[in-house]
């Protein structure tokens, strides 16, 4: 009986190590361990035995039944995992063939400055006026201290449509149609982008249309270093936490003192390169302490309240920035040129 | 203007600055200098050299053997091809061994087999501007005048070795545009004294009077005007200092005479004219508006016609001058003038301006006129000319001056407080410090308890008010010196308005549609503003364009649009997707209404995906659902509109009118092919709304809406409809008669082809129904249901398909 049960065994891990699918490892299954199989058939003649071989009988056969069925268990499972490879093998893809794409614009590089530039002032308490484009002669020039006969409006050679009406020449107009409007109650603190337009064939450096961001802040106390702060974080937000400023003495027919704006160059870091022109500055803004004339012309009384205000070129901005060499790209629109803005 | 250093030095000890120190130190203080330039570019080796003898070469007629003497042991034979070279002279040469401007290395050399030891120099070669030299050297060597020695640096003498600082002057500071004036604002920056010119004159006894009768006829016109009269003047080349001045400063050479009222405009400021007195044509100088069609034969030989908003110098028949700008040919100074009549004047600058403008004449007079010159210098500066051309020229300058109006004006007073300087920079400069700067600017004041009373001289013609005053203690301080604070005003919110928030996502909104913004111009030609709009309205025309193709502004985005799509199509860019939101431009009152639109222009491939095998090309509904996603996105998908449209220069099968409610906002639709075709652009879809009225539209506020607690029923529908009939009226009728329990329709098929009739069409529907109080019973949906089948039967005569 002992024999014969090892013969069994025997038998049995022979056919399992042969099994090569689940079906032929459940037939081997039923055919040993099941109720008609040879180890039941055993099991059942047992009674015959003496009380002494008994229990060491039915030891000897739980542990081939348990053999058995380790033994077939363990097949399975292997079949089971060679399965699962087989069809992971089968649904392999090249992964490096490419993905998708998404369909998706942006912005043009000026709004993409504009926008971060709004974004910025907003932060500092600044809203955002906009005006017409088309002018009056009196808020485009004189409401800027700028009269008829001035000198100074030959710096800005310009559009006109009638003798009073003119594309406007800066975004400055919003200065007189914002402080107007409040009666001579501040404070004022307004930012103002837009087109603006000159007399200029255009030319690597040089466009007819181009944009304008204006600046003003009026009330009790503003002074000129309030400026200086205020372009510095300005500086340092759009172009590195590394950037100096200073500001030189300029002239400007609306502000007095007028001064502009250098930053250290973010190219050199100073010590002088092409960006620069080997000064190891590179002028950015213009701007200054709201003329006392523009101030009581707009209805505030300059001996109460003064102001700072400047204006800077998003397209300069923009050029420095990443490095554009030709103002026309901006208005050309080539898509090769737009879609390198699609990135931080 | 142009600053010599070598000359400035005559003024302001300049020591121990370089050029570069001192053009960063005056641009700090406020004058910026745009560039630093050397004269010598490059040169080396070049001496001066006499020429001992001259022949021919035995072999070349156009060539000479010179032996010069270069101060060495031996002469040196040299070949020269000048014309103008001749035993005696002394010149410029240029050794072997010596270097060139644009490194060009002199070596010794064999011309037609006869040995040629350095090179006889033009001042062109010497790297001088060919409009800057003097007539006589324009064709040849240059040969000095003065006395010099062989052997000695030649750059020395003709000032090659000069830094010319170029200023940038803001049109505040005219007072800079002359050598004194520099030398102030120099002598300011650096705070170290100045010493200017005070001309001594020897005159006869002949009173000038006897020679000029004058008559101003309106002060205002012309405030000042004083002619100093010099005879025996004999007029030749000026000596090679005043040259080199001149050359240094940009000018060229003319003669003593030119040269030196040239001289003293750029020393002083002060513009004078010379004329030659035997030609004036009579004792009398009559200054007066000119006449109307007055004609006046300018220095350059061109006659002008005059108005009379002009002012002019006449001899009491006709104009010898236009004041300020530009003196007559008949009375211009001559080889053979012996007298001269030297005009200094304070001219009104507007008339100068004026006068300018109108003849298209700008020169170095007008210019400083126009910015206004300084009155209490003008008779300065005739006593200088005259004593430089007494010098010079060995002229006799008659005793006074034959004059009208006041020679000086009164310094102007203007007062500031030091309290008030230093709330308006947000410093703390005390009153010493004010006062130095003052003193330092050479402006006289009286202080009172840190009141600063300041006499402004009327060289600064731009200080009137008391912020000139703190502009000028500012620079002066450095602004380096003021510190950076923050505002302590009032705090306020700093937000877009609704519409700026809203126009921001409108771009988000496209770019995610994957459209690419534009900035296209806003001028455009006259066929351009009228190729989308209505030929009827007027146009918005500039005054004087630069160019047709810029001379109106637009009344639509499209026409710039397809300009760009034309641009990339050119350059194998042919997948285009682009938008762009400006203003149009619409007449109105005195200034236009300016309406911001929408406009896009798609072409091409829509979606792409090559491997995939899957391409899509872009068509009449990829626009549509730009804009319905656009709706949806502003809360007004039920109250935009499409209908059919016709449009001239658009597909009349393919194309909608936009409306929101009931508002005409716009149109999308493909181009006309033949417009296509005569832009060469492939199948290209556009669309133009006026976006103001998109944005201002009132929307409700976003408002939560329950989720859906019961199931709903959904019943497909496929229906045979005439092929004509929209596909949107066939919904509308179903909308309308399914009632409230029909909460959505989908159309999710068009078929047309076989086991359909001739001339139908079949659309699918899927129709879901849904009861927010309780689940939907079957009676109910059925209701429902028949009502929508009865209706698109009644109205349509369409029929389910089978
Ligand atoms: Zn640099």
């Amino acid at each position: 009986m002992q024999e014969r049960l090892q013969t069994l065994k025997e038998e049995a891990l022979l056919q399992i190590e042969k099994a090569s699918s689940m079906k032929e490892v459940q037939d081997i299954r039923v055919a040993y361990l099941g109720k008609k199989g040879p180890i039941t058939e055993i099991s059942k003649g047992m009674g015959k035995l003496s009380a002494e071989e008994r229990p060491k009988m039915g030891q000897l056969v739980n542990e081939i039944r348990t053999a058995i069925s380790d033994q077939l268990e363990e097949k399975a499972n292997g079949l089971e995992k060679a399965a699962v490879e087989e069809r992971l093998k089968k649904e392999t893809i090249d992964i490096s063939l490419p993905g998708r794409p998404i369909k998706r614009g942006n912005h043009h590089p000026l709004t993409r400055v504009i926008e971060e530039i709004e974004d910025l002032f907003l932060g500092m308490g600044f809203s955002i006026a906009e005006g017409p484009e088309v002018e009056t002669d009196y808020y485009n020039f004189e409401a800027l201290n700028l009269p008829k006969d001035h000198p100074a409006r030959d710096m800005q050679d310009s559009f006109y449509i009638t003798e009073e009406t003119l594309l406007r020449t800066h975004t400055s107009p919003m200065q007189a149609r914002t402080m107007e409007k409040l009666n001579g109650e501040g404070p004022v603190k307004i930012i103002v982008p837009g087109k603006v337009y000159r007399r200029d064939t255009d030319d690597a450096t040089h466009s007819h249309q181009f944009m304008q961001i204006e600046g003003l802040m009026v009330g009790e106390n503003v002074r000129m270093s309030d400026l200086k702060g205020v372009l510095q974080s300005f500086a340092k937000k759009m172009f590195g936490d590394e950037r100096e400023i200073r500001l030189r003495p300029s002239f400007f027919p609306f502000t007095e003192p007028s001064v502009e704006m250098d930053i250290s160059c973010f190219n050199c870091g100073g010590n002088g390169c092409s960006v620069c022109k080997g000064t190891g500055w590179i002028e950015i803004l213009g701007g200054g302490m709201v003329h006392p004339n523009v101030l009581r012309m707009s209805g505030f009384d300059p001996e109460k309240v003064t102001g700072f205000a400047f204006g800077m070129g998003p397209e300069r901005i923009a050029m420095l920035k990443y490095g554009i060499d030709d103002i026309r790209h901006f208005y050309t629109n080539d898509s090769r040129f737009i879609k390198q803005f699609n990135t931080l | 203007m142009l600053v010599s250093m070598n000359w400035l030095q005559q003024y302001v000890d300049l020591d121990s600055y370089s050029a570069d120190e001192l053009a960063d130190l005056i641009t700090k203080g406020g004058i910026e200098v745009e560039t630093v330039e050397k004269l010598n570019k490059g040169i080396s080796g070049v001496v001066i050299g006499h020429v001992l003898s001259c022949e021919q070469h035995p072999d070349a007629d156009k060539l000479n053997i010179c032996l010069v003497d270069i101060g060495e042991e031996e002469p040196v034979q040299i070949i020269c091809g000048a014309a103008n070279i001749a035993k005696g002279q002394h010149v410029a040469v240029a050794k072997v061994g010596a270097v060139l401007p644009g490194n060009f290395k002199i070596k010794k050399a064999k011309l037609r087999g006869e040995a040629s030891h350095g090179m006889i120099c033009s001042l062109q070669e010497l790297g001088i501007e060919s409009k800057l030299v003097q007539k006589e050297f324009a064709d040849g060597i240059f040969v000095f005048s003065d006395d010099v020695t062989p052997g000695e640096d030649a750059l020395h003498y003709l000032n090659l070795n000069d830094e010319i600082l170029e200023l940038g002057l803001t049109p505040n500071r005219a007072d800079a545009m002359n050598m004194i004036g520099v030398a102030y604002e120099v002598g300011a920056v650096l705070n170290r004294s100045i010493d200017l010119p005070s001309p001594e004159l020897v005159r006869t006894e002949e009173s000038a009077e006897d020679y000029v009768s004058l008559h101003v006829e309106n002060e205002d016109d012309n405030p000042y005007y004083g002619a100093t009269v010099i005879k025996d003047v004999t007029i030749a080349s000026s000596p090679q200092w005043l040259v080199n001045r001149l050359v240094s400063a940009g000018i060229r050479p003319i003669n003593n005479v030119v040269d030196i009222t040239n001289y003293v405009l750029l020393e002083y400021g002060q513009p004078l004219h010379a004329f030659d007195y035997d030609r004036f044509g009579s004792k009398e100088v009559i200054i007066r508006r000119a006449t109307d069609g007055e004609k006046i034969v300018t220095l350059d030989d061109t006659e002008r016609t005059l108005s009379s908003d002009h002012l002019v110098i006449t001899n009491g028949s006709k104009p010898v001058a236009v004041a300020g700008v530009m003196g007559g040919a008949d009375s211009e100074v001559q080889q053979d003038t012996t007298t001269i009549l030297l005009e200094a004047a304070y001219f009104n600058s507007k008339l100068v301006r004026k006068a300018s403008k109108d003849l298209g004449l700008r020169s170095d007079s007008s210019a400083r006129f126009e910015k206004g010159i300084d009155r209490n210098r003008v008779v300065g500066a005739s006593e200088r000319a005259a004593q430089l051309i007494q010098e010079i020229a060995g002229g006799t300058v008659l005793k006074g001056i034959a004059e009208q109006g006041a020679r000086t004006v009164e310094a102007k007073d203007v007062s500031i407080e030091v309290t008030r300087i230093n709330q308006v920079l947000g410093t703390e400069i005390s009153e010493t410090e004010v006062a130095a700067i003052f003193e330092r600017l050479q402006f006289s004041y009286q202080n009172f308890g840190g009141t600063f009373t300041v006499q402004v001289p009327p060289r600064r013609p731009d200080i009137t008010i008391s912020e000139d005053l703190i502009e000028e203690v500012g620079r002066l301080y450095g602004y380096d010196n003021v510190p950076a604070t923050l505002p302590i005003t009032e705090s306020t919110p700093g937000q877009l308005s609704d519409y700026q928030k809203k126009r921001r996502r409108v771009r988000r909104a496209l770019e995610g549609a994957g459209l690419y913004q534009t900035v296209t111009y806003s001028l455009t030609s006259p066929s351009k503003r009228i190729f989308f709009s209505d030929e009827t309205t007027d146009a918005i025309r500039l005054a004087m364009p630069m160019s047709e193709e810029r001379s109106e502004l637009r009344t639509s985005l499209l026409p710039h649009l397809l300009e760009v799509a034309q641009y990339n199509k050119n350059r194998q860019l042919e997948n285009l997707a682009f938008y762009e939101t400006a203003s149009v431009f619409l007449p109105d009152g005195e200034l236009p209404k300016e309406q911001e639109h929408l406009a896009g222009v798609v072409s091409g491939l829509w979606q792409e995906h090559l491997w995939q095998k899957e391409k899509k090309s872009v068509d009449f509904f990829v626009v549509k659902g730009i804009l319905e996603e656009l709706a949806v996105e502003f809360g007004v998908e039920e109250r935009l509109t499409f209908a059919r449209a016709d449009e001239p220069k658009l597909h009349p099968g393919r194309t909608a009118a936009v409306h929101l409610d009931n508002e005409l906002i716009g149109y999308i639709g493909q181009l006309h092919p033949e417009v296509e075709k005569e832009l060469d652009l492939s199948e290209t879809y556009v669309f133009e709304i006026n976006l103001e009225a998109l944005l201002k539209a009132n929307v409700d506020h976003l408002k939560y809406k329950k989720l859906p607690r019961f199931p709903s029923v959904t019943r497909d529908v496929a229906l045979v409809v005439n092929e004509s009939l929209e596909a949107g009226q066939v919904k509308r009728v179903i909308e309308e008669a399914g009632g409230a329990k029909l909460v959505e329709i989908n159309l999710f098929d068009v078929y047309q082809g076989e086991h359909l009739e001739e001339g139908k069409k079949s659309l699918a529907f899927s129709l879901r129904y849904y009861n927010p109080e309780q689940t939907l019973t079957e009676e109910e949906v059925k209701k429902a249901h028949d009502r929508v089948l009865t209706a698109v039967e009644e109205q349509f005569g369409a029929a389910l398909r089978s």
